[in-house]
């Protein structure tokens, strides 16, 4: 999109009259107005990359899925190019927004991991990486990491852990969110068939592993159906204390 | 003393006294939290080829609302005669809605005439009209049809240009499309060569191209006849769900009840035919 340059004097020149935009300066000596020099285009320093990711806690599980789709504008740069980074044996961490800030960003979180685990001799655990990624964002307060983070991992107890963040580091422990593009198709989604929201006289049926995974893919097809960033493939890393387990599934490519 | 207003002649052309109005409602909108509702734009990919006996138009069938899929198999190969069809993209209730009206008129020049109407005489409507509004009726067009000259194909844009051409594309996949044009079009193309470029054209659109998507739609037209299959290929299936969504009844609870009779008379209808010779 074109945007507009600043207005400037011209000189018009019409028949043999010359009119320009002429005043007095200080010294007393007439000025001429006439802007030479470059003119400066908006330059953005972000891009959307599209994507979606979505995390679920479990009683001993945790599942983080995201599409594989990396978009700018109407182009595709990616079909396989999944949001879901390994952190930890137990945590996993997924990043959508702008694709350049995810890669420095998990860049910075590896880095930081190593430094922890050669002074602490120990790995962190998932509620301390969440921790320190809040402190990480708001270091850059005024030029912020367009990314929206979520963590899934388990905590020191086994228990399933789903933290989500915004840009700028605010961050909570939730049982279950979607961030990225399709964010707002997906979360009421989940609210219903996870929380059980706005319905009665149903039984709150705790979620196993196996069925979580079929909700997930079952939600990713619906959110391909509609969101034109999310789709091509859907990378689902299940976490559970024997290890971290990838699937993919394919979505619509359109 | 009083300064003497002068009337203005009218003028021709468009009167803006809206955009004032406007300007204060998207204002007093944007304070209150609200917005515009946004026009619902195509973002498209159609295309048409000539071949040995006719014409092959072909389109997607995705219409977007921002990123949002609005409608995942809407027709974009609109009626305008029965040897001429015209695909559209841009804003949909333009393409509709332009198409409809030149569609109108060619069938009343059509009687006056008492000749079969002619793609040319489409072209010009449509580009005398575009060319009124200045460009702001958004409607990019793809033009073809068969009349007593040979098969014929226009591209026609916004402001009201068009061009006469062996093959265009048109949209936001329009680029997608045209490459596999220039890499397999030849002159005098065999309906099924035809038909198999235009349905790989649009999915190179359906599939590159993020405003396209779903199915591929064709119109074949030739001398005294119309093929208008919607749609040709199935290009996107929706992935199957395992899981089972259904609500049993109550599921959703009811917060109060109030049951209000009715008193109502029940009338005996009769249907009277009116008299119109």
């Amino acid at each position: 999109m074109e945007q507009p340059v600043g207005a400037h004097w011209h000189r018009v020149r019409l028949n043999t009259r010359m009119i320009s935009a002429q005043s007095f300066g200080d010294s007393g000596k007439m000025k001429e107005y006439h802007y030479t020099g470059p003119v400066e285009q908006r330059f953005s320093p972000y891009a959307f990359n599209g994507g979606t990711v979505l995390a679920v806690a479990g009683e001993d599980f945790a599942i983080v899925a995201s599409d594989t789709r990396l978009s700018e504008g109407y182009s595709i740069h990616s079909r396989d190019s999944p949001k879901c980074y390994k952190l930890t044996d137990t945590t996993v961490i997924g990043c959508s927004g702008f694709h350049g800030d995810c890669l420095t960003l998990t860049k910075i979180i590896d880095a930081r991991l190593k430094m922890y685990k050669h002074s602490n001799n120990k790995m962190m655990t998932s509620g301390a990486i969440a921790a320190m990624l809040s402190t990480i964002l708001y270091g850059r307060r005024f030029f912020p990491y367009y990314v929206y983070n979520i963590i899934g991992g388990l905590d020191e107890e086994g228990k399933g852990a789903v933290y989500s963040f915004d840009p700028v580091g605010s961050y909570q422990r939730d049982t279950y969110k979607a961030g990225g593009s399709a964010s707002a198709m997906l979360q009421p989604l989940l609210d219903n068939q996870i929380g059980f929201k706005n319905m009665e006289g149903v039984q709150h049926v705790p979620l196993s592993k196996d069925k979580a995974v079929q909700l997930v893919k079952d939600v990713f097809i619906s959110a391909a159906e509609r969101d034109v960033y999310t789709g091509d493939a859907l990378r689902i890393c299940v976490i559970t204390k024997e290890g971290i387990d990838e699937q993919t599934m394919p979505l619509r490519k359109d | 003393m009083a300064t003497m207003i002068m009337k203005q002649p009218p003028t021709g052309g468009f009167s803006f006294e809206n955009c004032k109005r406007n300007a204060v409602v998207e204002g007093s909108l944007n304070n209150s939290g609200g917005s515009l509702p946004a026009a619902r734009k195509t973002g498209t990919t159609i295309c048409g080829v000539v071949f040995k006996d006719g014409v092959v138009l072909g389109a997607d069938t995705r219409a977007t609302e921002g990123m949002i899929v609005a409608d995942k198999n809407c027709s974009k190969i609109h009626y305008i005669s029965p040897n001429i069809y015209c695909c559209g993209a841009g804003t949909a209730a333009d393409t509709e809605m332009t198409t409809q009206i030149i569609s109108s008129n060619l069938e009343l020049h059509s009687l006056s005439t008492g000749r079969s109407p002619r793609v040319a005489t489409a072209n010009r409507m449509l580009k005398q009209m575009l060319f009124r509004y200045q460009g702001y009726i958004g409607a990019a067009l793809v033009l073809g049809g068969v009349d007593c000259n040979g098969p014929h194909l226009y591209s026609i844009y916004p402001h009201g240009s068009t061009d006469k051409l062996p093959y265009v594309t048109m949209g936001s996949g329009s680029l997608a499309a045209m490459a596999v044009f220039e890499d397999r079009y030849k002159p005098d193309m065999e309906e099924e060569a035809a038909k198999r470029l235009v349905r790989d054209a649009i999915a190179a659109g359906i599939f590159n191209d993020l405003g396209s998507g779903s199915n591929i739609d064709l119109c074949v037209i030739s001398k005294g006849k119309v093929d208008y299959i919607r749609p040709h290929d199935e290009a996107n299936k929706k992935g199957v769900r395992t899981g089972d969504y259904k609500y049993t009844r109550g599921t959703t609870g009811v917060l109060t009840k109030a049951v209000k009779p009715l008193d109502l008379e029940l009338l005996v209808e009769s249907v009277q035919t009116m008299d119109t010779s």
